[in-house]
Order: C-alpha cells, then sequence, then structure tokens
C-alpha cells in the first residue's frame, strides 16, 4: 500500500484553469497512504472505461443499519489501499455552517481513520469521509459522535434531511429552515439511522419557492417557504430601479399572472393572483418583499427516474402554518409525516418510493388514506376523463344514497 | 450506554450538532431580520439587516472532493478574515461571509494564491457543476464524474467568474440513472447511460440476489424467473430492457458495465426554481456520446455547442429552458444541429402527453 502508481491520464486533468480534484487526491495521498491505490484504480478505470467497485459488501457500525456505504475493490491485490474504502455520510451542519475548530478536528479524524479525502458535501447533504476500513468505522464512529458528530442516512432509511441556508443569510426565507431541519432530523434519528423503510425517502427545507436545496424535484416530502398575504413594495426603490432597468420589460412582462402593472412611475400588484414565483422580488430585491404572514407550502412524491420514471413533487398542502406548529415542537408536520409513511407500510412495495405507490393507487386515495380533503390546488385542472370510480349512487326504493355515510 | 462487549460508554443517535453554536455573530445578530441584498461584483454580495448591519459574502468555486490539507487552508483563512466562520453552499462552493467590505479583494487574491479555487459563481454564471463520483468511487457508475465536469469547468471557467450570461446555468452530472446528483432538472444534466442488457451470471443468481426482488426492480418487466442447471435463476428480455441498471443495483449477478457502450446522455431545458414558470424536468437533446477520458471530447463539444446557442440566443434574464420554450424545439435542434431521432419521442409510461396536439409548429425547416 502506498506505492505510487503512474497515472498518464489522469495528469492531464490536473491542467486546465479550473482546480483539480487529482490534485486534491494527490494531496490526500500524501497523509493516508491508503489514497495511492484510489488513484491508481481511478487511472485503470480510466484505462478501461468500466468502474472498478465491487458489488455489494457490508459495513457500517454497531446498532445502525446505515451511514456507512461500504465499498470493496474488485482488484484488492492490484491496488490493496482500495481493499476496503468505504464511505461514511456525516451529518451536515444545517445551512452547511462550520467554524475552523471543528473542520480542523474533522480532518484529523479523516487523516487518523480514513483516506484523507472528503466530499463537501454528498448530493443529499452529508460530509462525506472516504477511506475507512470495517476496522476501523467502529472508533472513527465513536470519536465522531465524541466531537457532537453523527452518521446520516443511507439505504432504505430517511435520508439526512437537509435546508437551504434561510434566515441565516436570506432575506426571502419565510420559514426558518435551519430550525425545522434541526427538529426534524433530531425526532427521527431512529428512522435515520435503522432503515425501516420500503425505499429511501427524503425531506428538505427551502425557505422560498427558488428553492435553492432542490427539494421540489427530489424529495418526497418538500417544505417550500411562502407568503399569504400582500408583496410589500417600496415604491421610491422601484423608481431607483428605474433608473438601471426596464421595468416593464424585465418585472411586469415576465409575471406569470400577468398580476402587475407599473405606469411609469408606481407598481401596482394585484397580490389575489400572484401565484408567489418571485420572480419580480428576485429582479428588484430592495424595492419588493415576500409580505409578512408566511409560512410554507409542502409538497410530496418528487423522485429521480428509478423505478418509475421521474416526477416532481405536487401540491399537499397549500399553505402550513409553520410558525404556530413550531410553538407545538411541529406536531402537525410530525403527524402528517407519520400518517404518509404509515400508508406507505401498509401499501408500498420494496423499492417503490411513496410517489410511485401514489401513482400506482390514485391521489384521491392516498389523500384519503392520509386523512386530507382533496383541493382545487392540488391540480392543474380536474380530470379530463370519464372514468370516475363512483363510491355513491341510489339503490331502488331508498330515498338516502348509499355510499361513504353508510359504510 | 455502555458497550456490551467493550464495556465503553457510546454515544448514539444525537443527530446532528447544533447549528447555532457555528453561526458567526452577525449572522446571531441578525438572523431573520435581512432586508436585501445586492451584487458586488461577480462571486461577492451583501445583504443589509434591518439593524443597518451588512454581511458581504465572497463565494468560490471548489471541487467538492476535498482533500484534509484544503479543507485544513480553508479552516486558515476563515481564521485570517471571518472570526473562524465559513459556510458551504448546496452546489459544492465555499462561502466566506465578512462583516466589512475592506479585506473583500485580500481575501480573494489569498484564496486564489492558498487554495488556488475561483471566485463566482453567483447570478448570471455558470454555476459550480453538481455531481456525483463516478467511477473513482461508486460500482454503478456509467461514466466517471469529477473528470467529465473538470473537463467542462475548464472549458467555461470564464463565465463562472464572470456575469456575462442571459441568466444561470445550472450543470448537473450523475454518473448514472439512479442519479444521486439529481440533475433531472438542471440546465443542462449530463447522465451515465448504458446501451445493452445486463450480462446474467446464470450460475450467481441464486446465490447473490434475491429473485422476486431482482424481478420487481425492472420497471418494463424484461426480467423472467428461469430454471438453471436445477437452480433458480433470471433470465433478461433484450427486446423489453431499456438498460437502467436498476437490476444491477438489487442484484450483483447482473453486471451491466460496458467499456463500448457506456457513455452519457445530454438533458436540457430543467429548472427548479418557480420564478417566472414552474420547475420541469429536463429534457433528451443528445441520447449517447461516448466515454473518451480523460477529457471527454465529445461531451465537451456537445456542451459547448448548446451553451452558445443559448448565450446567443437567449434574451436578458431566459433560462435556457425558457430559451427554448420561446423558440420552439425544432428551432433549438436547428440552430444546435442535434439530430431528432426516435429516440428523442418518450415511449415511457406517460410518454404520450409529450405529443404537439395541436396546428402549432414553428422554427425548423418546414
Amino acid at each position: 500500500m502506498g506505492k505510487k502508481h503512474a497515472t498518464p491520464l489522469l495528469d492531464q486533468l490536473k491542467e486546465g484553469k479550473w482546480p483539480s480534484f487529482v490534485k486534491e487526491l494527490e494531496k490526500a495521498a500524501a497523509r493516508a497512504p491508503r489514497t495511492e491505490d484510489l488513484i491508481g484504480q481511478l487511472e485503470e478505470s480510466y484505462k478501461v472505461k468500466i468502474p472498478l467497485w465491487k458489488h455489494g459488501g457490508m459495513a457500517g457500525v454497531k446498532g445502525y443499519g446505515g451511514g456507512v456505504v461500504g465499498r470493496f475493490s474488485n482488484y484488492p491485490e492490484k491496488f490493496p489501499g482500495t481493499k476496503e474504502f468505504h464511505t461514511a455520510r456525516v451529518n451536515q451542519v444545517q445551512g452547511f455552517f462550520y467554524t475552523s475548530d471543528v473542520l480542523r478536528k474533522l480532518c484529523d479524524i479523516c487523516d487518523k481513520y480514513a483516506g484523507g479525502i472528503f466530499n463537501f458535501h454528498g448530493s443529499t447533504g452529508d460530509i462525506q469521509i472516504l477511506g475507512f476500513t470495517q476496522a476501523e468505522a467502529e472508533d472513527m464512529f465513536q470519536e465522531l459522535t465524541a466531537n457532537g458528530f453523527d452518521l446520516g442516512g443511507s439505504g432504505s432509511a430517511l435520508r439526512t434531511p437537509a435546508a437551504c441556508v434561510g434566515p441565516a443569510r436570506c432575506e426571502w426565507a419565510n420559514f426558518d429552515t435551519l430550525h425545522m431541519c434541526q427538529n426534524i432530523t433530531k425526532e427521527f434519528q431512529n428512522e435515520i439511522h435503522r432503515p425501516p423503510f420500503n425505499y429511501k425517502f427524503k425531506i428538505k427545507f427551502a425557505g422560498c419557492p427558488n428553492d435553492c436545496v432542490a427539494s421540489g424535484a427530489r424529495s418526497d416530502l418538500s417544505v417550500v417557504g411562502i407568503w399569504k398575504d400582500n408583496i410589500r413594495i417600496d415604491q421610491d426603490a422601484v423608481k431607483e430601479y428605474a433608473k438601471t432597468m426596464d421595468i416593464q420589460k424585465m418585472v411586469v412582462d415576465k409575471c406569470p399572472t400577468r398580476c402587475m402593472s407599473y405606469d411609469g412611475e408606481k407598481l401596482t400588484i394585484d397580490d389575489e393572483n400572484c401565484v408567489k414565483c418571485m420572480h419580480c422580488i428576485n429582479t428588484m430585491p430592495k424595492a419588493l418583499r415576500p409580505g409578512v404572514v408566511k409560512g410554507a407550502q409542502i409538497r410530496v412524491g418528487a423522485k429521480v427516474p428509478m423505478v418509475q420514471g421521474p416526477r416532481l413533487g405536487f401540491v399537499l398542502i397549500p399553505f402550513y402554518d409553520v410558525e404556530e406548529d413550531k410553538k407545538n415542537d411541529y406536531a402537525f408536520f410530525k403527524d402528517l409525516v407519520q400518517r404518509i409513511w404509515d400508508f406507505w407500510d401498509e401499501y408500498g412495495q420494496n423499492r417503490e418510493r411513496v410517489g410511485e405507490l401514489i401513482q400506482r393507487v390514485g391521489v384521491g386515495n392516498f389523500l384519503e388514506e392520509i386523512g386530507l380533503e382533496p383541493r382545487p390546488e392540488m391540480v392543474e385542472y380536474p380530470r379530463p376523463n370519464p372514468f370516475i370510480k363512483f363510491e355513491e349512487y341510489f339503490v331502488e326504493d331508498d330515498e338516502e344514497e348509499e355510499g361513504e355515510e353508510e359504510e | 450506554m455502555p458497550d456490551a462487549t467493550s464495556g465503553r460508554v457510546r454515544i448514539t443517535d444525537i443527530g446532528p450538532p447544533d447549528y447555532e453554536q457555528f453561526l458567526p455573530p452577525i449572522v446571531k445578530r441578525n438572523y431573520g431580520q435581512w432586508k436585501y441584498h445586492e451584487y458586488i461584483k461577480p462571486g461577492v454580495m451583501v445583504h443589509v439587516s434591518e439593524s443597518g448591519e451588512k454581511l458581504y459574502t465572497v463565494r468560490v468555486g471548489s471541487t467538492r472532493l476535498l482533500s484534509t490539507d484544503t479543507v485544513r487552508a480553508i479552516a486558515d483563512l476563515a481564521d485570517k478574515y471571518c472570526g473562524g466562520h465559513v459556510r458551504f453552499t448546496t452546489r459544492n462552493n465555499i462561502e466566506f461571509l465578512l462583516e466589512s467590505d475592506e479585506k473583500i479583494d485580500e481575501l480573494i487574491e489569498d484564496v486564489q494564491k492558498t487554495l488556488g479555487f475561483p471566485v463566482g459563481g453567483i447570478r448570471k454564471c455558470v454555476a459550480n457543476i453538481v455531481h456525483t463520483q463516478g467511477w473513482l468511487h461508486c460500482h454503478t457508475s456509467a461514466s466517471d464524474a469529477s473528470g467529465v465536469v473538470k473537463a467542462i469547468m475548464d472549458e467555461l471557467y470564464d463565465y463562472f467568474v464572470t456575469e456575462k450570461l442571459p441568466a444561470k446555468v445550472r450543470i448537473g452530472f450523475a454518473c448514472c440513472l439512479n442519479m444521486c446528483g439529481s440533475v433531472g432538472a438542471a440546465d443542462i444534466a449530463l447522465v451515465g447511460v448504458h446501451r445493452r442488457p445486463p450480462r446474467v451470471l446464470y450460475d450467481r443468481v441464486n446465490d447473490l440476489c434475491e429473485i422476486p426482488n431482482t424481478i420487481a426492480s425492472c420497471p418494463v418487466d424484461a426480467i423472467k424467473p428461469i430454471t438453471h442447471k436445477g437452480k433458480p435463476s433470471v433470465e433478461v428480455d433484450e427486446d423489453r430492457c431499456v438498460f437502467c441498471g436498476n437490476c444491477y443495483s438489487v442484484c450483483p449477478a447482473l453486471p451491466i458495465a460496458d467499456p463500448l457502450n457506456d457513455g452519457v446522455a445530454i438533458f436540457v431545458g430543467g429548472k427548479i426554481s418557480n420564478a417566472r414558470t414552474k420547475p420541469t424536468f429536463s429534457k433528451l437533446a443528445v441520447p449517447f456520446l461516448p466515454n473518451n477520458p480523460p477529457r471527454w471530447p465529445e461531451v465537451i463539444e456537445a456542451v459547448k455547442t448548446i451553451f452558445d446557442a443559448y448565450k446567443d440566443g437567449a434574451r436578458e434574464g431566459e433560462r435556457l429552458g425558457e430559451w427554448i420554450n420561446r423558440i420552439g424545439w425544432p428551432k433549438f435542434f436547428k440552430v444546435t444541429g442535434f439530430e431528432f431521432t426516435k429516440y428523442h419521442i418518450d415511449d415511457f409510461r406517460l410518454g404520450e402527453c409529450t405529443m404537439n396536439y395541436s396546428n402549432y409548429v414553428r422554427g425548423g425547416d418546414l
């Protein structure tokens, strides 16, 4: 282990203006000799054009069913350092805020037990420490928890929830994304660490419809901040923007519901028709601000292609009063999550995301199961076909309709 | 609780550390009180609080894959300029937060000297690429990730450090259809794809795989149970298989990686934000380009073609997908020169919804 490999292909990726991950790997290898073999194996992959990692093999820490992703090389003789080169998903700090001290501590742990290399961060949000063996996993885990860090989710578990920067550095945060994400993450530690589900489940928190954590395209449950009342307008600041910007063209004409008008002096918004898309606010942040009656919208069912095709999340709860629920330790939200999980437990199949289950059984049945009323905000438009599965009907000589009432 | 075997006290299920202890003092003082923000220059913005306090952000592009040496260097910069505080973004950038604008230029110079990383990635630019592990660290990858990303960003570097595009261009790279990079709604989404069915290791299926699970993993019902040499196994219907690789995810006896036939597909025009138009997935532009390490020239050329056509054709403020919606898909294929094939017509579930049910046509060669 620790032998330097010739890397004529990877060397070409040390050139160029953008920072080079190959140089990062080389720096890591200077501290952790095993990482030389990671570089060597990647060079080999560049030659043979396939991955050289073995499928399967378990790795983990005591009492957890996830948080560590096992990686075993197909060629341990040639690359002994990658014989085991596991990943630990370490639950990030909300909003990705760190201090220099804690970063150095994480570096010490990464050098001591692993390959001297991280992902800051993985796509779901975790810090990833790469390159430790099963024999090192438990000690590393204990050193992490002793320093206040815990593992995140993997496998058929609640994946590490993630939030945008929120009120820490954004005027558009319509709820406290960091507080809620922290609370929910702490609440569901068991579901994160001991995979109980059919497949993965993701929850993400974005402070406004700009959705900087991309919740709407990938999280089974996406909480996106929104307001109910009127956009706040500073007409003097509008006049300032008018000096450098064509407000009619760049703001008014781009409003998706044409709910704005501008007479050259004053900007008027018909807030009843505003869909809170954020465009006007994004374009004139000094002049326009979200309203003051704030909360969030909850969407459900987003996922990537596997297995039944990609889905975006659809509106489940048009307005959720986060501030009120926060006073109650987010009891409403936690109950909603639990009801969705119960439904998924009851009817879901192996490797079926909740969005796919909803697609299979129908949104109407899903709503009934989790106890939510259908609302027109949930649909783009009502059903255009007549294949209605009526549940109420008349019986001859009976004045009452049969159906739900008499079940 | 004490561990039964070692007797040591084990700490578990503590969750992430309390974020409040990591917030810079200026953030704590103005938490939830931010009023507006302004852009100062590429990679630098200022947030102004109701209290009048100003918080300057310097955004720095990173490789995501970071050595401990580099993370320590980031920590040193945080000590020197930001009272020991630093944050990261969802797109692998590092953000240094300053209480005054005095040391911005010095910090930028220091970042370039000590880290060698570029400052930029805000507003009308190419954002840092969200990506996956690729061959470096994943067994299901149909391509590498870091290498292609490096090659693309070398090419588009100037558009990261400046703000001269019509709007933000977000590129994402996922090295297989599992899409851990969740790139499905990127302006330009690159996805590692296979083009051949898995090779069934008939003798090993029974030992390595749970057969009902394997059969259920297929989106097109192409996997059937069989008996092979007296033992349970499976076979794959090649006519039905869409090469997604999901069966390999659950069954190691169905390897699908193929040096000749794995490569990269490019989708365009996705969007996550709700601004102006609804969030939407990206759509197929180029079905397949070969894996050609270390710099994937065919992929770079195609990305550049899309990028240049957008840059030249879009109006101010238009995202890539909005530009295509304005000019129409026929024109997109015309200006990029990409061939429109039967692969571009959706034939998966609900695929028919994507047809043009009207007399509206424009922009192509009629």
